[in-house]
């Protein structure tokens, strides 16, 4: 204590205010420019197109993207930990796939259901663990799991599979109605089920701050005494789960079974989760956000089909546009927070 | 802190062998509760393995560890960490991206079912952080502190953990006097607490300033454990490095005999009225050859600047340069090296060296790099080269084909050096060359330096030790926030006290 009696001006912290700059701000900054973006695309399309503001229109986006929201929130566990997971649409095939086969040979779906979704947790764990173990590049081993998945799947069947089955059907035609001609399907119940979990488990659990954790750096969180390997093996299972999960959906919603269902879904969802404001080098980044980079993929979409005389490939490269100007963005704002 | 009470930590003929190295061959070490322990020795003496044993990264091949009074052999730093031994890094080993609180608590978060108790984390983080005498705002991210406060915060995270024994393993590499003093206070808080804390430090001063008992290994042998006031530093040094200061004494005479009988004609290279806003002051500087010319000042007063304006490495906006008599303009480091300029960087990780090639493609990568990829190397020319600058400069282990991220820092220094030389530069500017480097190799260094410039070559050694600039340069050029504020001859009468009275006051005409 006597060293305390010493200089006694010194020994409290110089004013935060010296070495703070406000930055929570900041890293919300992508999650807020898409809030925009996307709030500027539906005035925009209000403004152009008779019909488009019809509250069916945004649910029809939730609705036929129900998937790809499941799949994308998979996909931001993943890339929040800074790996990717290029395996996600080659999954949805081969569950779609699997379990078209399946109820074709005659399993009931209360089997089916849960094998899918422990087959694709399963699958994740094991890409996973290569990348843990073997310390594999995760854009190495997912790579090599996309190519075994869709291989699987065209060995499985090669043309696509109707899906006849009873529960099957009735989902698919479920319908949860708050209005005439205003509803919503199954899945996206599902959808913002899934979305709802994975936000409280990266806020309020252990395993989720482990992930911020190793995404703002790997060495430390080792160091510091965190569970590094068990939660980036993870994080694959997390999104192998929801990749099995979105190809259930995929297939509720097309009522059939393709191993060339879900070409280039990893690059949509990547997309999605990228223009969402989750940083590609790990570490920021909130599942809100993966929502909003959905939402503006579909309302892409939905503006082209309103427009009508576009060809479809210019979803693609609004996209492309959309995407190089939020890494260019992200890069902007983590400079600044350096 | 008396010897009366009971060691917290015991080891004692601790043995570890990696392929080739003993690295520790029977070494003793306590650690009494309450007192702060120096760990001293060279780099390579054993002490990063000691410590290494002692947080669980490596298993011992002999001897043994006690906790206590009870043997304990942990099986990683997670173990180590639960058993009362937490460590702080040179790094500050946290997650920028994540807030203050979370930091400290981060795989212990205070949970109800599972779900993290924000409200109470950032509770439990604001008195742990009273305690240590520090009011920050606990919800901001780790970045938005200095990297002295961020130390701080990861030595708050190291005791909250109940930790018995504290390891500092050079927290002070990185930080300035008022930060390094900011430190020790919190050390000494823990102190007083009764924590045992292990230090390691290669700063001699605050290693005097802080420590209550030193035990020095060399060779990865014990040599002694003394208490610090029982152990002069002439008497420390020498138990360290095993040798008398010859060397070290040996140079002190060098420059001074040298600069009498330098003739300075033409100089290599001068700037006048050099500048760059917002980096350095317009500035005048003559280098001639055989001149070794030392820059003096505090961090942040423009030494790496006014050297990276010589080098091209940034573009003066005003001021002109001339090298050899004739004006240049100097627009990148390329140019820089065709008129004969090189420059050794201060941080050798991360701009000099490629950690994963080879000692060999290291030192000719500058000389490749001047002639241009069409005109590659003969391998027999390069083996040639490199054979005749590893013997020259004494770089160890003596094979070219180690990758160089094995080497120890001296070395690796050295190799940067030698990179450089076989581009036989007029003008060699070094900044820093002995920092984070033991006291042998430093002087070793040194004295290349003096060699080189009595060879001819023309030097512009840059250094945050006052001691080294005088005891190497010919004339100091002392810079002061930004400026170059006098230039003083190194002849007779100089010393520290007038170079440190020029930096505090400014000129002092």
């Amino acid at each position: 204590m006597t060293a305390l009696g010493t200089t006694p001006a010194t020994n409290k912290q110089a004013p935060p205010a010296r070495n703070r700059v406000y930055r929570p701000k900041l890293r919300q900054l992508p999650v807020l420019a898409t809030l925009a973006l996307l709030i500027i695309m539906y005035v925009i399309g209000t403004a152009n197109y008779r019909g488009f503001s019809d509250t069916q229109v945004v649910l029809n986006i939730l609705v036929d993207n129900a998937f790809l929201l499941v799949v994308a929130a998979g996909m931001t566990f993943v890339i929040l930990t800074g790996g990717i997971d290029l395996s996600v649409g080659a999954v949805v095939a081969l569950t779609t796939t699997l379990a078209a086969t399946l109820l074709d040979a005659g399993w009931p779906p209360a089997v089916v259901l849960p094998a899918m979704l422990l087959g694709g947790t399963l699958f994740g764990t094991g890409m996973g663990a290569v990348i843990h173990f073997f310390k594999i590049e995760p854009f190495i081993a997912t790579l090599a799991g996309m190519f075994l998945a869709r291989g699987l799947a065209l060995l499985i069947n090669r043309n696509s599979i109707t899906i006849t089955d009873g529960f099957w059907t009735s989902v698919a035609q479920q319908r949860i109605r708050f209005a005439p001609g205003v509803f919503i399907s199954s899945s996206v119940v599902v959808a913002l089920v899934v979305v709802l979990l994975g936000a409280y488990v990266l806020a309020y659990t252990r395993f989720g701050r482990t992930v911020y954790a190793i995404g703002g750096n790997a060495d430390s969180a080792l160091l510091m005494g965190l569970p590094v390997g068990r939660t980036r093996i993870g994080v694959y299972a997390v999104s192998g789960f929801c990749s099995a999960l979105g190809g259930l959906l995929l297939s509720f919603y097309m009522l059939s079974g393709y191993s060339l269902h879900a070409q280039g879904l990893e690059l949509d969802a990547i997309a999605a989760v990228v223009i969402g404001g989750v940083l590609l080098t790990g570490g920021s980044g909130y599942l809100f956000g993966t929502v909003l980079g959905v939402l503006v993929l579909g309302l892409i979409q939905t503006i082209l089909t309103f427009q009508g005389t576009l060809s479809s490939w210019w979803t693609r490269i609004v996209v492309g546009a959309l995407l190089f100007a939020f890494i260019v963005l992200q890069r902007l704002v983590t400079r600044r927070v350096r | 802190m008396t010897d009366s009470t009971p060691a917290v930590l015991e080891m004692a003929g601790i043995r570890k062998v990696f392929p080739g190295v003993t690295a520790l061959d029977g070494v003793d070490f306590r650690l009494f509760p309450g007192e702060v322990h120096a760990l001293m020795g060279e780099n390579g003496a054993g002490k990063s393995t000691l410590i290494k044993v002692l947080t669980g990264v490596y298993d011992i091949d002999g001897g043994d560890v006690r906790l206590a009074g009870s043997p304990v052999r942990f099986a990683g730093p997670l173990q180590a960490q639960q058993a009362g031994i937490s460590t702080v890094y040179q790094e500050v080993n946290l997650c920028a991206n994540l807030s203050v609180a979370e930091n400290i608590f981060i795989g212990r978060e205070p949970r109800t079912l599972g779900r993290i108790r924000w409200g109470e984390m950032r509770k439990r983080a604001r008195a742990l952080l009273a305690r240590l005498d520090l009011d920050l705002d606990v919800t901001a991210p780790l970045t938005s502190y200095s990297l002295a406060i961020q130390q701080m915060i990861a030595i708050a995270r190291a005791v909250d953990i109940d930790a018995r024994v504290l390891i500092l393993d050079e927290p002070t590499s990185s930080l300035d006097a008022g930060e390094v003093e900011q430190l020790f206070q919190v050390v000494r808080r823990l102190k007083d607490d009764g924590v045992a804390i292990l230090f390691v430090s290669h700063f001699l001063d605050q290693v005097y300033a802080i420590a209550d008992r030193m035990t020095v290994l060399r060779n990865g042998r014990l040599i002694g454990e003394w208490r610090t006031a029982e152990l002069p530093r002439m008497q420390l040094v020498t138990a360290m490095i095993g040798k008398e200061l010859a060397t070290l004494e040996e140079i002190e005479e060098q420059p001074r005999a040298a600069a009498a009988a330098l003739e300075r004609g033409e100089p290599v290279v001068e700037a006048r009225g050099l500048g760059r806003r917002g980096a350095i002051e317009p500035f005048q500087l003559a280098i001639h050859a055989g001149e070794v010319v030392g820059l003096a000042g505090l961090l942040g007063s423009g030494r790496t600047e006014l050297a990276r304006l010589l080098f091209g490495a940034d573009h003066a906006d005003e001021g002109t340069l001339a090298v050899g008599g004739r004006p240049v303009t100097i627009r990148s480091p390329h140019a820089a090296m065709a008129h004969g300029i090189a420059f050794s960087s201060e941080n050798r990780r991360t701009e000099g060296l490629v950690a994963d090639l080879t000692v060999r493609e290291n030192i000719v990568l500058a000389l490749q790099a001047a002639r241009g990829w069409t005109r590659p190397l003969p391998r027999r020319i390069q083996d040639e080269l490199v054979a005749k600058y590893v013997a020259a400069l004494q770089i160890r282990p003596a094979d070219p084909e180690l990758p160089v991220r094995t080497l120890s820092g001296g070395n690796q220094q050295k190799v940067l050096l030698a990179r450089w030389l076989i581009t036989e530069p007029k003008l060699l500017i070094v900044d820093e060359p002995t920092r984070g480097i033991d006291v042998g190799a430093k002087a070793e260094i040194q004295r290349l330096v003096a060699e080189l410039a009595g060879g001819g070559m023309a030097v512009l050694f840059v250094s945050a030790e006052l001691e080294e600039v005088l005891r190497l340069s010919h004339k100091i050029e002392v810079l002061r926030d930004r400026r170059l504020v006098e230039e003083l001859d190194n002849t007779g009468g100089l010393d520290a006290d007038r170079i440190m009275r020029t930096i505090a006051e400014g000129t002092s005409q």
